[in-house]
């Protein structure tokens, strides 16, 4: 079994609205030397299959056709 | 004239889309989304708005695949008139028929008021029965309604005439409600046969209620 773990953030240059006010609450809270905030989704899969190749493929496949919005998102495949 | 107006689960207006296309002379037909297959008579397929999937992963991702869909994507390509509203806008950019994408409000709120819309383009057969500059006040509701494409796809709308209405004020000036690229409130597909818009022109049919702007809107919907 291959555990694939999929992180789906906005594409750089793409405003992130939430990670903006998340940075300002921070700010607030007196976190100083935050640079930058984005905020993403992480998508946890079980897959049947231990083969690490074939689980990156199918997975890239999820991803372009509905688990990202390749339009405005960019995704990260981990294989565990 | 006859429109055939999709329902998925989590869909809320397509009973006032039907009311409202009804009052304007047309048949109605709603389509569950689980037929594969539009009535052959349709002449305008409706993508109505609400919350299709509870707009889980992100609106209009998962309804893009239910089984209507692909008549839907045949339609289009035939060069059927298909138009979105709202949640039907981004079930549309979610299945390729339109450009760009919906990102979440720039405020971060959901957000429901009239709004001042401007027409941009009537070179096509949505809008031709409004003028360009003309100003309409139509309603919008939405919480995922901040228009995004790169600058090359922008280049492309603005080459096309595919940008139809831009959020406005009453003079026509710009005033962005939700952060879209341009301020753009509704586009349409390169060969100008299918067409998104976030406003609701379906609930602007009385003066009593707010604003009858959307007779016209809709009346153009219908012309061809």
């Amino acid at each position: 079994m291959t555990t694939a773990i999929v992180n789906i953030s906005l594409k750089a240059g793409v405003l992130d609205s939430q990670g903006k006010a998340v940075h300002h609450a921070l700010d607030s809270l007196h976190f100083k030397g935050v640079n930058d905030v984005r905020v993403g989704k992480q998508i946890v899969l079980k897959l049947d299959t231990d083969d690490k190749t074939q689980a990156m493929t199918e997975v890239e496949k999820m991803c372009e056709d509905i688990l990202a919005n390749t339009v405005i998102e960019d995704y990260k495949i981990e294989l565990i | 004239m006859k429109v055939s107006i999709l329902q998925f689960p989590g869909t809320n207006c397509e009973y006032d889309t039907q009311h409202a296309f009804e009052e304007l002379g047309a048949t109605t037909e709603i389509i569950w989304h689980k037929s594969e297959t539009i009535p052959a008579d349709t002449n305008l397929l409706v993508v109505a708005g609400g919350f299709s999937y509870g707009d889980y992963l992100r609106s209009g991702a998962i309804a893009r695949f239910s089984p209507v869909m692909k008549a839907v994507t045949q339609y289009a390509k035939d060069g059927g008139k298909v138009l979105g509203i709202c949640n039907g806008f981004q079930v549309l950019t979610e299945a390729g028929l339109l450009p760009g994408a919906l990102k979440r409000n720039d405020n971060l709120h959901f957000i429901s008021k009239y709004h001042h819309l401007k027409v941009i383009n009537n070179d096509n057969i949505f809008l031709e029965k409004l003028d360009n500059g003309e100003v309409v006040n139509i309603p919008i509701a939405h919480h995922d309604g901040n228009f995004f494409i790169d600058s090359d796809g922008l280049q492309d709308l603005k080459a096309n005439n595919q940008i139809l209405l831009k959020y406005t004020d009453a003079d026509g000036e710009v005033k962005n409600p939700n952060g879209s690229i341009d301020s753009i409130a509704g586009v349409c597909n390169k060969d100008k046969n299918v067409f998104g818009l976030m406003p609701h022109p379906e609930r602007a049919m009385e003066l009593l209620l707010g604003s009858d702007d959307g007779v016209k809107m809709l009346q153009g919907f219908l012309a061809n």
